[in-house]
């Protein structure tokens, strides 16, 4: 998923995995969504957390 | 009020009720006003889908009877307010700013706030545009056309609770409701100029409303004064069943102690992260504030930047979530720009997810670790003041970046852990802009003391828009 060829590939793959009508048209603008949501992904992703680290999918205080 | 029965057009939501309950005005010729600022004044700023004026005028004259009767009104009582057009009006479609949501059937009942705003004496006039499924931060929208700012309708309003926004700007209503998932509430009170309350994450009930992000959406009030933001929020406070993630919290009254001052309190302003990717005007008006309540500290909020991004990521996904089955049926009806976002958020891997909810658990113990310091900390609301509608771009830290998605920036990390936060408006020139108010969870009475400070003080204020739009003589 790093090179555009590849992403571009996962897209295409992902659309017919998940049954996702994508029209040629629309697949720059997903492309450049995705990029920029893999981008952020990898910044979160590169924070160091412990195995034990639990997840909270909702907040409570 | 001026004596005058029909000007009400900028008096608040404390200054009707007031005039209701002695008999000064009818709740009657309040709501009959109302109609007329709506019927004349919302072409130009597109802020209402639907105006409620038969179910208005019913509950009006209940109000009128009751008092002629003798029976106690309620806080509110005849207080015209408006509803973004994703919480449940009984009788009409729930839209949430799609067209795909035009075939669905009435709603039944109305949304728990509604209710409880109604129960308090207020008249619902009608639901507002916003944002498709509220993904949105310009107040834009393809199908209904853009909410327009009052202050200049050639630009946004934010999003997406943008007619929200514009409603209660343009002096059509003096009270709205909006939904906050990732500064919904607190962009358009920034770019209007209004206050907004985003409270903590669970304190108001979301029992029917259209949800966009479980773990992250919020509901709350915009005003143009602090005293009618915690006089509707505390007529809304209180546990619901309907609302499955509905905090027990006992009724934590916020009116009476508004007027306490802030000498109390610890105050503090975001640094780092929060005082870059903003325009001087961001900058200008934290500092006013700051300078104003005397908050000299300035704290690191952690990982800022990181907690934005968790959040863009959560809400990409979990939105995808929401709509996939739409997504794979009826794609051709969103809007373009909404329905590539959701499509992209459908492929990013769980993976990639979990780690975001692992660093939100992280980033809350840190955030709560702060407040043992300090009891409120200021910050921007929005990077900039409301830009033209249309504007695809800015330059901020001196790159073009995306202007959508980068409106977000410093009102995400905050409701990304809950937080209960006023955005309170300062009035630069000639665009006011806002200013969060942070509060640690549960003390949104903290965030509303000071904001109602502030207003006394002078230093923020709705301004009222240049063009009258709420009082153009109707016809």
């Amino acid at each position: 998923m790093t090179t555009p060829d590849a992403l571009n590939d996962f897209i295409d793959a992902a659309a017919r995995a998940l049954d996702l009508p994508v029209e040629p048209a629309w697949k720059p603008a997903i492309r450049a969504n995705l990029e920029v949501t893999l981008r952020l992904a990898a910044l979160v992703g590169s924070f160091a957390l412990p195995d034990e680290a639990e997840p909270a999918p909702v907040f409570v205080a | 009020m001026s004596g005058s029965t029909t000007d009400t057009a900028l008096a608040s939501a404390v200054e009707i009720a007031g005039a209701v309950s002695s008999g000064d005005l009818t709740a009657s010729a309040v709501v009959d006003a109302a109609l007329m600022r709506i019927a004349a004044g919302d072409k130009a700023i597109n802020s209402f889908t639907a105006v409620t004026a038969d179910r208005a005028r019913a509950k009006a004259a209940a109000i009128d009877a009751a008092r002629a009767e003798g029976r106690p009104l309620g806080p509110l009582a005849g207080v015209p307010f408006a509803v973004k057009n994703l919480f449940d009006v009984a009788g009409l479609p729930t839209l949430a700013g799609s067209k795909i949501n035009r075939n669905r059937p009435p709603a039944k009942r109305d949304a728990t706030l509604i209710e409880r705003l109604e129960a308090a004496g207020a008249v619902l006039v009608g639901a507002l545009n916003m944002g498709e499924y509220a993904y949105d931060f310009t107040g834009e929208n393809v199908h209904q056309g853009p909410s327009r700012n009052p202050h200049d309708p050639s630009r946004m309003t934010g999003g997406s609770s943008g007619g929200s926004g514009a409603a209660v700007a343009a002096g059509l209503v003096p009270l709205s409701l909006g939904s906050d998932t990732n500064g919904s509430i607190r962009v358009p009170a920034s770019f209007c100029g209004l206050f907004g309350l985003k409270p903590t994450y669970g304190r108001l009930s979301r029992a029917r409303s259209f949800p966009f992000v479980a773990s992250l959406d919020h509901v709350g009030p915009l005003a143009r004064s602090a005293r009618d933001l915690a006089l509707a929020y505390d007529a809304m406070q209180g546990y619901d069943a309907d609302d499955p993630v509905a905090a027990q919290r006992p009724f934590e009254p916020t009116l009476a102690a508004l007027e306490r001052g802030t000498q109390d309190l610890r105050i503090a302003v975001a640094g780092g992260y929060f005082r870059r990717s903003a325009f001087p005007e961001a900058i200008a008006a934290v500092d006013r504030v700051a300078a104003a309540l005397g908050a000299a500290r300035e704290i690191e909020v952690p990982e800022a930047a990181r907690a934005r991004a968790a959040a863009y990521v959560i809400t990409t996904a979990e939105g995808a979530s929401l709509h996939l089955d739409r997504l794979r049926t009826r794609a051709r009806e969103f809007d373009p720009a909404v329905r590539d976002r959701l499509i992209s958020g459908a492929m990013v891997p769980a993976a990639l997810v979990s780690r975001a909810q692992k660093f939100r658990r992280w980033y809350r113990d840190q955030m709560l670790a702060l407040f043992a310091d300090v009891d409120a900390i200021v910050a921007p609301a929005t990077p900039c003041p409301a830009p033209a509608i249309g504007q695809q771009t800015f330059v901020l830290d001196g790159v073009e970046q995306p202007l959508r998605a980068n409106i977000g920036v410093h009102t995400q990390p905050i409701s990304f852990v809950g937080l209960p936060v006023v955005a309170v408006p300062v009035p630069l020139s000639p665009l006011p802009i806002g200013v969060q108010i942070i509060a640690a969870p549960w003390r949104e009475d903290v965030a509303l003391r000071i904001a109602y400070a502030l207003e006394v003080a002078g230093v923020v204020a709705a301004p009222r828009p240049g063009n009258d739009i709420g009082r153009r003589p109707a016809g």
